[in-house]
């Protein structure tokens, strides 16, 4: 319950923070601390240099491009919440974050630290992985833009470099005619996703053009089920075309825990990433 | 309106809910030490030797401490138990361990340090070479051939081997019945959760040699006694007590738990204040858990869906010691409930209580009726089955009917009042009963299927204000368990009232006040209430068992009674009357049918102070002080309806709604009855839905933290349907029962059923709690309805 002693160190810009990160060795980034803090409190991580990036404003804030929204990655979870940009051209990450504990994680709790983290149970890694977001990264030397489904490596572990920092995510707008939707099993205690699963419908003159169906919670890194995606191209995406997609779905090295087994979280999946593909085609019409 | 029974704000919350509620931990003092705990790692281990060099050097250290440190000073250092059963084996349990840990969290050094940080770095130096043994966790796995054992002296594990009832009569009552049904089920175990984790502050003033302890108390008076007998050795008169605000305890701050001492023997060993608080972790792993049996149990019935016999077997994890009230919990608070709301004319009750690698079992809201409540009825389910009757039918062909009264079940307990078919008629109404099973009806002719509808009825009684002493005595207990009140009557007419309760969220300050205002006739700001010290309050037996209103609000109304009988005398005198003339009303001392001829309650009092003017033989002052011992126990009782659906394909259980009707006989203030309610029922969800703390087989704690154990919350949660009946408890002056543990008792049952009921298309008769999702998904995998 008491951190093991570390030092701190305030970043005043994105450079500072980058050189903070190359003259320590054991440092690590403090977003909104929300799940480096637990993490440190049971003494599982015990950074010895704490550099706080959290009043870094130009990593905070929603901006609109032509074809996408950038989010910088000190956006809270109830910032993008309440974002009309997201509410209207990606509503999906809207409607996840808001799914996210409650108020006052989502108060505190950010978009970059939470997939920096990793955590296989968070809710936002499937929603970008179906988007198809672009993470921003950034280190003294070069800029690197890696592609949401590849960013996420193991249990904990991303692509992030030592000596890079987030600094955006990037996600593309939805055009008319496709519908989203992400559906959380989840788990009673923490809260967290027991099975979280993502679907984008697009249909065009009555048949699906498109579709992305993603989950987390359910193996260790976010993982997209396209061969239930391809089932449902050129479907009516009615509920028997659906449920002939659904039987595409293999889980491939489900989680285990004392309160889900992988054979219950892949019967999970199975009628989640059903229900989310339901909702997302009733909301693409 | 008369302030007795309205539903008064409760007077405590304003500073409780701005955060200016003093807590333990909120104390300190010049000069003061952090104590931390080094605690076993392992469910059984032997401990082989302990090095504390490093630590002892580590930066801020005072001092590290082991068993033979406290061995060498001379104090008794022992937790004892306080209730015995016959044959019970109550091997020794020392402060801090010896050579084997039993438990995880079991401690083993105590280190001291400047502050808490350096106590908690510095505890991780602290070396013990332990040689783990098997474990064992379970208590029916405790008892079977070749499980490892925790005692030598404790054979099997079998701390008590107990039995209630006519075991041939019962027998032969299964032998001659029409149809019978058995089930074999668990009760799982829980954990406190208490908000404020348990904390002490020992403050040892070796001029005065006295110990001054703030601690986290629901009855200090009883832990500075067992302070003095078993663990400390100082006399009693040298230990102060203070249970400052407590928050919550739920049963958990009962006991005597080797930390509070531990910190007060370091106080007194070290010449400095020590404190020491838990973190939540240390709570779930050290606090007495709740619950923890497997029972097999069977119901007979004659032709006419008439009980004629109920018996059970059950298997009671003790944990690695046994706690203060341990034994009693699943015996006598137990055994007795077997009856019911029913009329049983044969009942056996056999009870093996098994020392376990685990963290103690004792009083956790309920104590041992939530566990009798939930095997009988779903019994009553199971018989109803049997019978080929509805639940509601069956019950209502059972009940003691309200001519009844006194009832003598087979099982110790005389009950002295109930309507519980008043209590069912109402619960089904509100509910829409028949409404609802016709609904179900439907849903399950319908061939497209859909959520499963459930609907689960609990009619439960449960036995509170445990007594009378002699009779608590006779089955173990070594306490007496009644209350005491001081009334205070200030020369101004102002009151204060010193309570040997002690609350911890139950609201006392409030509804004790409204006792007083109503029989006083004085406002609500001319009354405080004292509990919670031992220096201030003459003796207490504390709060737990919902027993305060019904034990410790009629010891204040003895008090009162003779406050107002003293001041008849003075005012008779003042008036010239005869005693018997007057009358006390509104704040008024009158004489009967002479109005006019009054003396205010002010003018009484303050001649009480004044003396000048005084019957013969009657003392100066007004204060009175007594100590009830009710003649029985209070009987609450009522019926909740628990109505489930089941997602077929997940699993997933929603409450879609819980109605519950109670009678708890008279309200002192109904919105703190509803308020005990809502709690206790959330407690209850909290068991049968989501909470269960598991240890493995090496006796870890798997579900020791809040990411694992789900407590329930309030988007969890449904609004409660809530009504009540009255019936006064017979034999005290309130006429009041206790509502303090109800919902707990209720509401696993009401919930088992209605998820049991949801499930019967499908052949399945029972399901053990939690009512996990993957459970029920894999109880319905493979299985057509
Ligand atoms: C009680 C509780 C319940 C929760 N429930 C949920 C839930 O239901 N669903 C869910 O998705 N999440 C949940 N969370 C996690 C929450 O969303 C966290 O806020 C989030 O995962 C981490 O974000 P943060 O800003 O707090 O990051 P921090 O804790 O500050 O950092 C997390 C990690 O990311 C790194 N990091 C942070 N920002 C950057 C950056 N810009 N560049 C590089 N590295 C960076 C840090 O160094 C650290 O390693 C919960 C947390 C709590 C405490």
């Amino acid at each position: 319950m008491f951190p093991s002693a570390f030092d701190y160190h305030r970043a005043s810009s994105i450079d500072d923070a980058l050189d903070l990160l190359a003259s320590h060795s054991e440092a690590k980034f403090l977003a909104g601390g929300h799940s480096l803090i637990p993490m440190m409190k049971l003494r599982l991580a015990e950074p010895g240099v704490l550099i706080d990036i959290g009043r870094l404003d130009e990593l905070k804030g929603i901006s609109e491009d032509n074809g996408s929204i950038r989010v910088g990655s000190l956006t809270t979870h109830a910032a993008l919440a309440a974002s009309e940009a997201l509410r209207r051209d990606c509503p999906i990450l809207a409607e996840a974050a808001a799914l996210i504990a409650d108020p006052q994680v989502r108060n505190k709790g950010t978009i970059g630290g939470n997939i920096a983290h990793a955590d296989p149970a968070s809710d936002l890694p499937a929603v970008l992985v179906a988007l198809g977001a672009t993470i921003h990264l950034k280190s003294k030397s070069a800029d690197r833009p890696v592609a949401a489904a590849d960013f996420f490596v193991d249990l904990l572990a991303t692509s992030l470099a030592d000596n890079e920092i987030m600094t955006a995510i990037e996600i593309p707008k939805l055009g008319a005619g496709t519908g989203s939707a992400y559906l959380k099993v989840e788990h009673p205690a923490s809260g967290y996703a027991v099975c979280g699963a993502a679907a984008l419908i697009t249909i065009a003159n009555g048949s699906v053009s498109a579709a992305k169906l993603a989950f987390n919670g359910v193996t260790a890194i976010p993982f997209a089920a396209d061969g239930v995606s391809e089932a449902l191209l050129g479907s009516d995406a009615g509920d028997e075309a659906v449920d002939r997609a659904m039987a595409a779905l293999a889980v491939a090295d489900p989680m285990s825990d004392s309160y889900a087994s992988g054979e219950y979280r892949t019967a999970l999946a199975r009628a989640y990433g059903k229900r989310a593909i339901r909702a997302a085609r009733d909301r693409a019409a | 309106m008369s302030v007795l029974g309205s539903s008064i704000k409760r007077r405590e919350d304003p500073a409780l809910i701005t955060g200016k509620g003093k807590y333990t931990d909120d104390f300190s003092a010049p000069g003061m030490l952090h104590a931390v705990m080094v605690r076993s790692p392992f469910g059984h281990a032997r401990v082989k030797a302990i090095d504390i060099a490093a630590a002892a050097g580590a930066p801020g250290v005072a001092a590290v401490y082991t068993a033979a440190n406290i061995t060498a000073s001379g104090t008794p250092g022992v937790i004892p138990t306080a209730w015995l059963l016959p044959n019970l084996k109550t091997p020794a349990h020392t402060l801090l361990a010896t050579d084997r840990v039993r438990y995880v969290g079991h401690p083993v050094a105590v280190l001291l340090a400047e502050s808490r940080a350096a106590a908690t770095d510095a505890a991780a130096l602290v070396k013990v070479d332990y040689e783990p043994l098997p474990a064992v966790v379970d208590p029916k796995a405790a008892v079977a051939e070749g499980a490892p054992l925790l005692y030598d002296e404790a054979p099997g594990n079998i701390a008590f081997d107990w039995e209630l009832g006519d075991k041939a009569a019962t027998d032969a009552a299964f032998s001659g019945a029409a149809k019978t049904a058995t089930l074999t089920f668990r009760n799982n175990r829980t954990l406190p959760h208490a908000i404020e984790p348990r904390a002490a502050l020992a403050a040892w003033d070796s001029e005065n040699g006295k110990l001054t302890l703030t601690m986290t108390s629901q009855n200090p008076h009883v832990h500075r006694l067992l302070m003095t007998i078993a663990s400390l050795g100082l006399p009693e008169h040298k230990i102060r007590v203070i249970a400052p605000e407590v928050g919550g305890g739920f049963g958990s701050k009962i006991h005597h738990y080797a930390d509070e001492a531990i910190a007060a023997w370091c106080s007194i060993q070290i010449k400095r204040p020590v404190k020491w608080t838990a973190t939540r972790t240390e709570s779930n792993l050290t606090d007495a858990h709740g619950r923890d049996h497997w029972s097999t149990a069977g119901i007979a019935i004659d032709g006419d869906g008439k009980i004629v016999g109920l018996r059970i077997e059950t298997h009671a994890a003790m944990g690695a010691y046994l706690s203060t009230f341990a034994p009693a919990v699943p015996t006598y608070l137990y055994g007795t409930l077997f009856s019911g709301q029913y009329d049983i004319p044969a009942i056996h009750v056999h009870v093996i209580g098994t020392f376990t690698n685990t963290a103690p079992v004792d009083a956790l809201r309920g104590a041992g009726r939530p566990e009798a409540t939930f095997a009988v009825e779903r019994m009553m389910d199971a018989g109803a089955a049997a019978a080929g009757l509805d639940p509601a039918e069956f019950r209502r062909r059972n009940f003691i009917q309200p001519d009844a009264f006194p009832y003598q079940t087979q099982v110790a307990l005389a009950y002295d009042s109930g309507n519980y078919p008043q209590a069912l008629d109402k619960a089904l109404k509100l509910a829409d009963y028949d409404g609802l099973r016709a609904r179900q009806a439907e849903r399950r002719a319908d061939p497209k299927g859909g959520k499963l509808l459930g609907i689960g009825l609990s009619s439960y009684i449960e036995a509170c204000g445990i007594a009378p002493s002699a009779v608590v005595g006779s089955l173990g207990a070594q306490a007496g368990l009644w209350e005491s009140a001081k009334v205070r009557v200030h020369p101004s007419g102002s009151v204060t009232v010193y309570s040997g309760s002690c609350a911890h969220g139950q609201g006392h300050e409030t509804t004790f006040s409204q006792i007083v205002s109503d029989r006083l006739g004085i406002d609500m700001d001319q009354i405080d209430i004292v509990q919670g010290d031992t220096e201030e309050v003459q003796f207490g037996m504390g709060t737990y068992g919902s027993r305060s209103a019904a034990v410790g609000g009629s010891a204040i109304v003895k008090s009162l009674d003779k406050i107002i009988a003293k001041g008849k005398k003075i005012a008779a005198h003042l008036l010239e009357a005869s005693v018997d003339d007057i009358e006390f009303e509104n704040g008024e001392f009158k004489v009967k049918g002479s109005p006019g001829q009054a003396k205010a309650w002010g003018e009484v009092v303050l001649n009480a102070y004044l003396a000048h003017n005084l019957p013969e033989d009657l003392e100066p002052g007004l204060e009175e002080t007594s100590f009830y011992d009710p003649a029985n126990f209070t009987y609450p009782f009522g019926t909740h309806v628990a109505i489930v659906e089941i997602d077929p394909e997940t699993g997933e259980i929603e409450i879609l709604r819980y109605v519950a009707v109670d009678d708890c006989g008279n309200q002192i203030n109904p919105m703190i009855v509803e308020g005990q309610i809502h709690g206790g029922i959330a407690h209850g969800l909290g068991q049968a839905l989501w909470e269960e703390a598991r240890y493995d087989e090496s006796g870890q704690l798997t579900s020791g933290t809040l990411l694992d154990y789900a407590l329930p919350r309030a988007h969890h949660l449904v609004t409660y349907e809530l009504e009540h009946t009255v019936t006064p408890c017979p034999h005290n002056p309130l006429g009041v029962k206790g509502i303090g543990e109800a919902g707990a008792i209720a509401s696993p049952a009401a919930v088992a059923n209605a998820v049991c009921d949801a499930l019967k298309p499908f052949g399945v008769d029972h399901v053990d709690m939690p009512f996990t999702p993957e459970k029920i998904w894999r109880t319905l995998q493979g299985r057509g309805s």
